[in-house]
């Protein structure tokens, strides 16, 4: 199952430059596992401890996925999913 | 009665008004609270005078000292309000990739400006106004995104006034910048109405906002408490934009930019609720007013073009 996963500026070091790559897999730990098949290092990046990076944000479909699953998370065929570096507001 | 003493007293109790053209149906309600209709014209009055006031209760703000804070505009706007009735100096620290009409407002209540570079958004402003409270032992950072105070402020009122105008209420939904609104909301929301969802709308910026060096800049408010959250959504400036254009023409509500995010994740819960055939009462906030955003075009000429002016800025 194919997904786009776009990825923020800080770790493009790791997919060539790319903004925007391909991944598959039925769960968001599935697709980060898939990333890192081809993108190495990438993975060791966003997942502390077997949960995801404090200051990495994930969002399937514009959803955070902390609140469906975290790692967890349910990703279906031609979902968007986007990491973000956690940022300030206010 | 609507008659205070001072400015400061007319803050809060804020009008809760039904969208009946925006909500999905009859069964399906969407309530906007209308948090312009503060002092300074933001949400931001009721955390601003609540950390002010802890300060000179807890005896570390007294007469003359000069207040420190890392704000995009209105916290600080609310600050400067405040100080000047209360004889307070107030440097702003504010990213410069934000509204002229923040930085003219800030200069008419006297506040001096310190601005922190665009990349990195609110952290780098953060950032550099901790190093300013650490030169300058004797200036006071009320620090919003970590001041009990600030959600305490949405808990003791905001929370209350919407309950009370709304205890039908099954949606909370809030923008997420310090987490203050959404926390001390949500927070008093759920110990009194037992299965309320509590929805965060985050902005989402262009890629310049997330230029950090490294990941360990990344920043999560001290007072971020994902407990009190059911979900979080992230909504990009064209979304935003499209919203807030939507309130304005559809039930005239002339809003910021930021309010057009939280209304997008409030049409998406409402209209989930609706196709489960399930009927709701969905309250969100209406932070500011548009005044502050009318030179960014936000409310004129094409849509994509305006969206893509917007990328670059903050506009939450």
């Amino acid at each position: 199952m194919a997904v786009k996963v776009s990825i923020p500026t800080i770790l493009r070091t790791h997919t060539s430059g790319e903004k925007s790559v391909e991944a598959s897999g039925g769960t968001l730990g599935q697709v980060i596992d898939d990333l890192e098949s081809r993108h190495a290092g990438l993975k060791a990046r966003l997942v502390k401890e077997d949960a995801l990076h404090r200051f990495i944000n994930v969002y399937v479909n514009d959803e955070d996925v902390r609140f469906s699953g975290g790692l967890n998370a349910e990703v279906k065929d031609g979902d968007n999913v986007t990491i973000l570096p956690a940022v300030a507001g206010g | 009665m609507a008659r205070y003493d001072s400015l400061l007293d007319a803050l809060g109790d804020t009008p809760l008004v039904r969208l009946a053209r925006l909500s999905p149906s009859e069964d399906v309600r969407l309530w906007a609270k209308l948090e312009d209709r503060n002092p300074t014209g933001s949400i931001k009055d009721r955390p601003a005078l609540a950390m002010l006031e802890a300060a000179e209760r807890d005896g570390r703000l007294t007469p003359g000292a000069t207040i420190l804070e890392p704000t995009s505009g209105n916290t600080g706007i609310a600050l400067a309000m405040a100080a000047r009735l209360r004889g307070y100096r107030i440097i702003c620290v504010m990213p410069e990739n934000t509204s002229v009409e923040r930085r003219q407002l800030l200069a008419a209540y006297g506040a001096e400006i310190r601005f922190s570079p665009a990349a990195g958004g609110s952290n780098q402003a953060v950032a550099v106004a901790k190093e300013l409270a650490e030169e300058h032992p004797d200036w006071v950072m009320l620090y919003q995104y970590g001041n009990p105070a600030n959600a305490e402020a949405h808990y003791s009122t905001t929370g209350p006034e919407i309950l009370r105008d709304l205890p039908e209420i099954t949606h909370f939904v809030g923008g997420l910048g310090t987490t203050g609104t959404l926390v001390g909301v949500g927070r008093y929301l759920r110990e009194h109405r037992p299965g309320v969802q509590v929805v965060a709308a985050e902005p989402r910026y262009g890629e310049l906002v997330y230029g950090l060096r490294n990941l360990d800049e990344g920043f999560v408010p001290e007072l971020y408490d994902p407990e009190v959250l059911t979900g979080r959504y992230s909504v990009g400036s064209y979304d935003a934009l499209r919203r807030t254009r939507q309130l304005l023409t559809e039930e005239g509500i002339f809003a910021g930019i930021s309010t057009g995010a939280v209304l997008h994740a409030a049409l998406g819960v409402a209209e989930k609720v609706a196709g489960a055939g399930e009927s709701g009462d969905v309250a969100f906030v209406v932070a500011d007013g548009g005044w502050k955003y009318l030179s960014t075009g936000a409310y004129s000429g094409d849509l994509t073009d305006a969206a893509q002016r917007l990328d670059t800025q903050l506009w939450a």
